[in-house]
């Protein structure tokens, strides 16, 4: 599986030049050198932008910044499999290399998709904590270590979307809001001062395309690169929905 | 009068910061960013944030704060602004806190502090070892809050190529492309504020992101803004190095209590674990015994450097060290140093809990920028400067943790002061210089997209990066940076024959990051010719001729002017109206 020096990685790439075009195949064949990355693979193609047939190529179009899978830019399709590309070692991974964008999102060009929708459902669900303002107000309130623990991990996510685009739920005609949503929706509605806003954010997550649409698959926390307790937020949220709305319906 | 509308420039803590203040007083906000804002740089800061609340009955207080910055960024940081930032370091932690950043807490309930380099005491505020990126999304938050309401408009997936000045070098908006498209518009703004980050692609590898190019700074010296003390560049002593990155390992895991250590015998074969205390070198603990593996980034850059290459006793000969975290308990060190673990794990494949990391330095920070005033202003009318993309606090070497405290006092100072200038702003004559300015930007486009020759402009910048690596980072001598400014004149000069190899009109990353290495070339040679000509030792910057500080000579900020097409350098006195220069010595024992 791994090669040596001399020799060359395999890497088959699907490609399409805009959203409307004709996805294509294009292989390369790069020298190998120990250590590398998903990202210094593409690097280096920047590079020498020519396919394994000899034929003049583009640079391929990604996503990428941190490169330590902190910022959630690079998530793509690396055989076959949902992952960040700057933590996927080539030494690791079988030849040749297929890489293609994720399958649930829009493609912008090459390996690049629009992910916005995760930021608009982040607006839906008011994923903040509504301070008064910015001046000096004084610390806020006392928070024992176990709840920053239990928080800490939810906060972490990194809104790569790896958990909507491995959940089979998470399509066109369910709408669901996905794993990483719904995860907020908890830490904020644990946080001391942002659970004034809880009642609200349940509601949002209520109803078509709400948690209720979760099939509990558990690919999401399988895939997450951070590890968030995915599963347990989701049926955390889930049993507090079905309290809301209990309620809701003799108060309303 | 209308609303004032500003453009920030720029989505990490110092631009949301400022977008912050901005819409909470009543302001109009357009923010730009290249990537989406929640993927920003500042979201790998890992280590802290430094406020000296004095919850540890250690006797800490903002004036120590200061006086810790000052002495840490060998005495060329103007001293107004540091104290300033320091004495707001307690209320910008307890409003993070009140966002809702998961800091680390004592038994108690209280935030907890850690060490930091630079410091006896602890004051840095941590939420484990992903501080940056809880900073950052907490700010991101209240950002989305306010583009809810109406108050923000972003502009993810452009890139900013120029401001637009009137007919007086008054600003009157930006010029931008548009990342998919490939459009170029300007947009109309009262004041803008540029939150563009570090500039570690002119290194070629470092610990920087892939958008901290310095392009937005670049463009604007070309415009007429001062660039300011370029020449200051920190090396960060712990990285791990890789092929596409350097990647970091926070300053923090000193501060939990991290060794670094070499064998004592450099032949030593066996693996770390297995070498006894007695045989190894803990060449800082040695070297500085009130400091230890705490002293500031750059004497403890300079010491690995040392070892390395002057003891040649790096681990088999290579060029790294080993940080070790061993002696500390699992427990401990996934409660407050997870984040940072894991990437070690990840990308290098041992387990730093099990067996100690190897790590080397690596290019990390640029205490240099944009010229700003006190209420960070550049010199160009209505263009105000934030964050590492200005030069106004660290001096000549920044301390850890320092960061984010700068980034979010920037912000929180260019915001309000932009919109006290856009209130008192006259109103444009005619256009205000769009028309004419987007003609410019669309001819620069044109002639790079019909440029036919053989060059790579990826090639090109890996040259760059190889050059300005081995001539201006820890060691400088005068001969390798003069040899590093001939080389980036030769680059440009071969920029003429730039091949793009990609002529499409959609999503041309090469395009767009052609236009990025130009400005990276400019900026290059106003980072080696300041160097050149500070013939001193001060802070990050070393040159072993000239080993001594200069008060008499260099107690100065570099200001460099784009005049004819090069840098036209200028030094202005450094205020220190409040703590007295004195001599800088961590080996000290008293």
């Amino acid at each position: 599986m791994a090669a040596k020096t001399g020799s060359t990685i395999k890497v088959e790439i699907t490609r399409q030049s805009s959203p409307g075009s004709t996805a294509v195949v294009e292989r390369f064949e790069i020298p190998y050198r120990p250590n590398m990355n998903i990202t210094s693979l593409l690097g280096e193609i920047a590079c020498e932008p020519v396919t394994a047939e000899g034929k003049t190529t583009t640079p391929v179009t990604y996503d990428s910044n941190c490169l330590e899978e902190i910022c959630g830019s690079c998530a793509m399709l690396i055989n076959g499999k949902a992952r960040m590309a700057c933590s996927a070692l080539v030494d690791k991974l079988e030849q040749p290399i297929r890489l293609a964008p994720l399958s649930k999102f829009p493609v912008v060009r090459d390996l690049s998709v629009d992910r916005s929708v995760l930021f608009e459902n982040l607006k839906t669900v008011k994923a903040w904590v509504p301070i008064d303002g910015t001046y000096d107000l004084g610390p806020g309130p006392k928070q024992f270590p176990q709840l920053q623990e239990e928080l800490y991990p939810l906060s972490n996510c990194i809104s790569c979307t790896i958990c909507m685009e491995v959940c089979p739920q998470f399509n066109e005609s369910t709408g669901f809001v996905g794993a990483a949503t719904i995860a907020q929706v908890k830490l904020f509605n644990n946080n001391p001062t942002g659970r004034v806003l809880k009642e609200e954010r349940l509601r949002a997550l209520a109803g078509d395309g709400g948690v209720q649409e979760c099939g509990f698959a558990q690919n999401c926390v399988e895939a997450c690169p951070k590890q968030l307790p995915l599963t347990e937020a989701i049926s955390d949220m889930g049993r507090d929905v079905l309290v809301q709305q209990v309620k809701d319906f003799f108060v309303r | 009068m209308a609303t004032p509308r500003i453009i920030v420039v720029g989505g990490g803590l110092a631009g949301l910061s400022s977008v912050i203040k901005i819409a909470e007083a009543g302001g109009t906000v357009d923010l730009f960013s290249i990537v989406p804002v929640k993927r920003s740089h500042s979201v790998c800061a890992q280590g802290g944030i430094n406020a000296a609340k004095n919850l540890k009955g250690e006797g800490d207080d903002v004036l120590k704060h200061f006086d810790d910055t000052i002495y840490g960024g060998d005495f060329l940081a103007n001293q107004t602004p540091v104290r300033n930032m320091t004495a707001q370091g307690p209320a910008i932690i307890d409003l993070l806190d009140r966002m809702g950043v998961p800091f680390n807490r004592t038994p108690e309930g209280l935030l907890d502090f850690r060490r930091f380099g630079g410091t006896l005491y602890h004051r840095t505020a941590f939420a484990g070892a992903t501080t940056g990126q809880q900073l950052l999304y907490a700010l991101d938050e209240q950002v989305r809050r306010y583009e809810s309401e109406g108050k923000v408009t972003k502009y993810e997936g452009w890139e900013f190529l120029s401001a637009v000045l009137d007919g007086n070098g008054v600003c009157r908006g930006i010029s931008a492309l548009n990342l998919r498209t490939m459009e170029v518009k300007t947009f109309a703004a009262d004041a803008i504020i540029v939150c563009t980050g570090g500039i570690g692609a002119i290194f070629g590898k470092s610990t920087n992101s892939v958008v901290c190019t310095g392009s937005a700074q670049a463009a604007l010296y070309q415009q007429g803004a001062y660039y300011a003390n370029g020449e200051f560049i920190q090396v960060h002593p712990t990285a791990i190095p890789g092929e596409d990155k350097l990647r970091l390992m926070s300053e923090s895991a000193r501060g939990e209590g991290g060794r670094v250590w070499v064998p004592k015998d450099k032949n030593d074969k066996r693996a770390a674990k297995a070498i006894p205390e007695g045989e190894r070198w803990y060449f800082l603990e040695e070297w500085y015994p009130k400091y230890g593996n705490l002293v500031p980034r750059d004497v403890a850059t300079r010491a690995i450097h040392k070892v390395v290459y002057e003891h040649g006793m790096g681990i088999d000969g290579q060029p790294m060290v080993y940080l070790d975290l061993t002696h500390i308990d699992r427990e401990t060190l996934n409660r407050k140093l997870e984040g940072i673990l894991e990437i070690y794990e990840k990308f290098v494949g041992d387990d730093p809990r099990e067996v100690p990391m190897k790590i080397f330095p690596g290019m990390h920070y640029t205490m240099g920028g944009l010229w700003v005033d006190f209420n960070q202003m550049t010199n160009i009318p209505g263009v105000y400067a934030a964050g590492e993309a200005d030069y106004s606090i660290h001096g000549a070497n920044r301390l850890g943790a320092n960061s984010l405290l700068s980034c979010i006092y920037g912000g929180f100072v260019a915001g309000p002061q932009a919109m006290a200038y856009a209130k008192a702003l006259p109103k444009q004559v005619g256009d205000g210089g769009h028309a004419a300015e987007l003609a410019r930007q669309q001819q620069l486009n044109a002639a790079l997209m019909s440029s036919s020759g053989g060059e790579n402009p990826f090639k090109m910048w890996r040259e760059l990066g190889d050059t300005m690596t081995r001539h201006a980072t820890i060691i400088r001598y005068n001969s390798g940076l003069a040899e590093a400014d001939a080389k980036i004149v030769e680059l440009m000069d071969r920029y003429r024959n730039i091949n793009l190899s990609d002529k499409s009109q959609w999503a041309n990353t090469s395009f767009a990051f052609a236009r990025q290495l130009w400005n990276m070339l400019e900026l290059s040679r106003v980072v080696v010719q300041g160097a050149a000509l500070r013939d001193e030792s001060r802070g990050a910057h070393y040159k072993p001729d000239f080993p001594e500080r200069n008060d008499e000579k260099f107690l100065k900020t570099t200001k460099a002017a784009f005049v004819d097409g090069a840098p036209k350098f200028e030094f202005e006195e450094v205020d220190i109206s409040h703590i007295k220069p004195r001599p800088r010595r961590y080996d000290a024992t008293a």
